[in-house]
């Protein structure tokens, strides 16, 4: 009884661990399953079918690259119109600035499938065709609203004297914003671009309404599950997956070791010799 | 430095003027500061001095008057325009980059190529050779500090300003930048301007102490006359304490201005009398008051001024002793005695005469107080 009060909180921790991986554990090892029937849902023998023969079902690869392509490109417009939205905001006073802020808010609170709905009736009434065109720039619109508030937050947490002391110091406005301005909002613009970037690569709802005969990663599997999802589908996340998990491994990887090497050559910092 | 800033010229403000909306911070104030001089502005927060610090810097526009260094007028240059550099409050170092390029900001932003020399003379100057290539939040405090000063300073600008420079140091580590902050201003020659609410911290290191209270400078002069001879009430209090006793004046005896107060009557010489009208608030510190046992009342020199009191609170504080004195019409009056004689201390309840010599006593006006 007390052993099990003692590490309640560590065993509640892996229980939630699990959890949370379990069923991409099972995404996983089902990519090197050969599935018995249509459907790929209980393991049946163990093979590389999907690993080597990754486009092998029609439609796979080109709905995956096209997904790709639109979270590329909306990221980057999203992450530019949104960062300079973020720096209007928060720098200058203007009219109709507070009913900005708030309508920046709105594309989150508002349910997908009613911004996909109403979207898709406005490209209907312009008569606009859908496509990739059109789920762009929905993909666009949902975007900028976390681009915005994740710079915000970094441009209101950043100390005004920075960049006060950098006029000080015969910096003119350009070189105070190239050299202390956006360095240091610079993570916070990254951070808001990889957000963007899965939240397009993941989209479905807005995507569905808007897509026309575009299919994109998210509605190939959709359409996929009626008939049994291919094994390069589990394949494909597989990669997606651990791509991701590399990124943020390199990050914390790069971060430790800068962290080291500074701290190797630390004398204790007090104890310098002063004459 | 190899050499000293080429001309070091006056720094003049002219009726300079602040205003945020009806707020006042800085009104009308006309200053000099000599060239090559430690000068400190000294109030509590909200007195307009850091305002003043910030028009100097080009941070902040004034809404009226002039800046000028020697016969160059730069109100209305920009901050990066101006041969003046800060010490900011808290630093403001660039986290982003390390402690060399951090010094070197000032010297790249003006073109300057071959930054390396300048900058690790500087870091030599403020002992901090070895830390280069650390980003500043490896550093301890008294080193920011003093790569904030390193970074002002490489620039080689006519003023320096320094904002609370030392305010989130503890007391020790204060102490020793005070004394390398003086060092430095020394070493280079360029005028300083410091601003500052901690009244020791001004006296120590400042050729010449200005006293700001709401927006206006209450009394400029060097420290141990402001301390000596405070002019006004605000400053009595602010600087050091003061017992002030309220009175009126009742004529004169030589050189001396006569006070009446509470049926006694107190000698201020009259040039340190800076009352206008007849009401007189009598001053003086408390280290210059003698405190005597009742019993030995006839020991008290004929031209003292005293007052008769019993002692309610004594607290020995190893180099002094401070009393609190209630004196016959309930003012508490503070005395700090020197220990210097062993075991000669009065206790709580003694009846005691106070007294000390007119040329220790101010007179300030008391209209309006």
């Amino acid at each position: 009884m007390r052993w099990l009060r003692r590490n309640l909180v560590g065993i509640v921790g892996i229980a939630v661990l699990v959890y949370l991986f379990v069923p991409i554990a099972v995404i996983m090892v089902l990519s090197f399953n050969k599935p018995s029937g249509k459907y790929n849902l209980t393991w049946n023998e163990f093979s590389l079918d999907a690993w080597t023969n990754l486009c092998g079902v029609p439609g796979v690869c080109s709905s995956f690259v096209t997904s790709i392509q639109i979270g590329v490109i909306s990221t980057i417009v999203a992450t530019v119109l949104g960062s300079m939205i973020a720096f209007a905001l928060v720098r200058y006073r203007f009219r109709g600035r507070s009913t900005t802020n708030l309508l920046i808010f709105l594309p989150m609170a508002t349910p997908e499938v009613v911004m996909g709905a109403s979207l898709l009736a406005l490209f209907l009434n312009l008569r606009f065709p859908l496509g990739e065109g059109t789920v762009i720039i929905a993909h666009i619109m949902f975007i900028i609203s976390f681009v915005v508030v994740t710079v915000k937050a970094r441009l209101q947490g950043m100390d005004p004297r920075l960049e006060e002391a950098a006029r000080d110091l015969y910096a003119n406005p350009r070189a105070v914003f190239r050299y202390v301005t956006f360095p240091l909002v610079l993570p916070g613009i990254v951070g808001a671009a990889l957000l963007g970037f899965a939240l397009s690569f993941d989209d479905f709802i807005i995507s569905f309404f808007n897509a026309g005969t575009l299919v994109t990663f998210p509605i190939y599997i959709w359409g996929a599950a009626q008939r049994g999802i291919p094994v390069q589908v589990n394949a494909l996340a597989t990669i997606v997956f651990v791509v991701a998990l590399l990124i943020v491994l390199t990050a914390q990887f790069v971060n430790q070791r800068r962290r080291r090497s500074l701290a190797t050559s630390v004398v204790p910092a007090d104890a310098l010799p002063r004459s | 430095m190899a050499e000293k800033a080429n001309t070091v010229e006056d720094l003049h403000l002219q009726n300079l003027t602040k205003s945020f909306g009806d707020f006042v911070a800085v009104d009308d104030l006309t200053l000099t500061i000599p060239a090559g001089s430690f000068f400190a502005l000294l109030g509590a927060s909200g007195c307009g001095k850091t305002t003043t610090l910030r028009m100097v810097a080009g941070l902040e526009d004034p809404t009226e008057g002039s800046i000028r260094i020697g016969d160059r007028d730069i109100t209305r240059l920009r901050a990066f325009e101006r041969p003046v550099n800060t010490v900011f409050q808290s630093y403001a170092l660039f986290p982003h980059l390390d402690i060399f390029e951090n010094v070197a900001f000032g010297l790249r932003r003006r073109g300057i190529k071959d930054v390396k020399p300048a900058v690790e003379q500087m870091l030599e100057l403020v002992e901090l050779g070895p830390m280069a290539r650390r980003k500043p939040a490896q550093l301890s405090g008294g080193q920011q500090q003093r790569v904030a000063v390193a970074r002002a300073l490489i620039n080689r600008p006519e003023v320096l300003l320094l904002d609370e420079p030392l305010g989130a140091l503890d007391l020790k580590l204060r102490r020793q930048m005070q004394i390398e902050l003086k060092r430095i201003q020394v070493d280079v020659g360029t005028t300083f301007v410091h601003v500052t609410h901690d009244q020791e911290e001004a006296m120590t290191m400042a050729d010449t102490v200005a006293v700001m209270n709401a927006g206006r400078i209450e009394q400029l002069g060097h420290p141990a006359d402001i301390y000596e001879t405070p002019r006004t009430v605000f400053v009595a209090n602010f600087l050091g304490q003061s017992n002030l006793i309220v009175g009126r004046r009742s004529g004169a005896a030589g050189d001396d201005t006569l006070v009446e107060a509470h049926g006694l009557t107190f000698a201020v010489p009259s040039q340190r009398c800076f009352a206008a009208g007849s009401d007189v608030i009598v001053g003086v510190r408390p280290e210059k008051i003698t405190v005597l046992d009742a019993v030995d009342r006839d020991r008290v020199p004929e031209s003292h001024n005293r007052v008769d009191g019993t002692v309610t609170d004594v607290s020995y504080t190893g180099v002094s002793t401070q009393y609190l004195v209630r004196s016959s019409w309930g003012q508490e009056f503070m005395v700090f005695e020197q220990n210097v004689i062993v075991g000669d201390r009065c206790d709580v309840g003694d009846p005691v005469v106070l007294h000390w010599a007119p040329s220790h006593t101010f007179g300030l006006d008391g209209a309006g107080s």
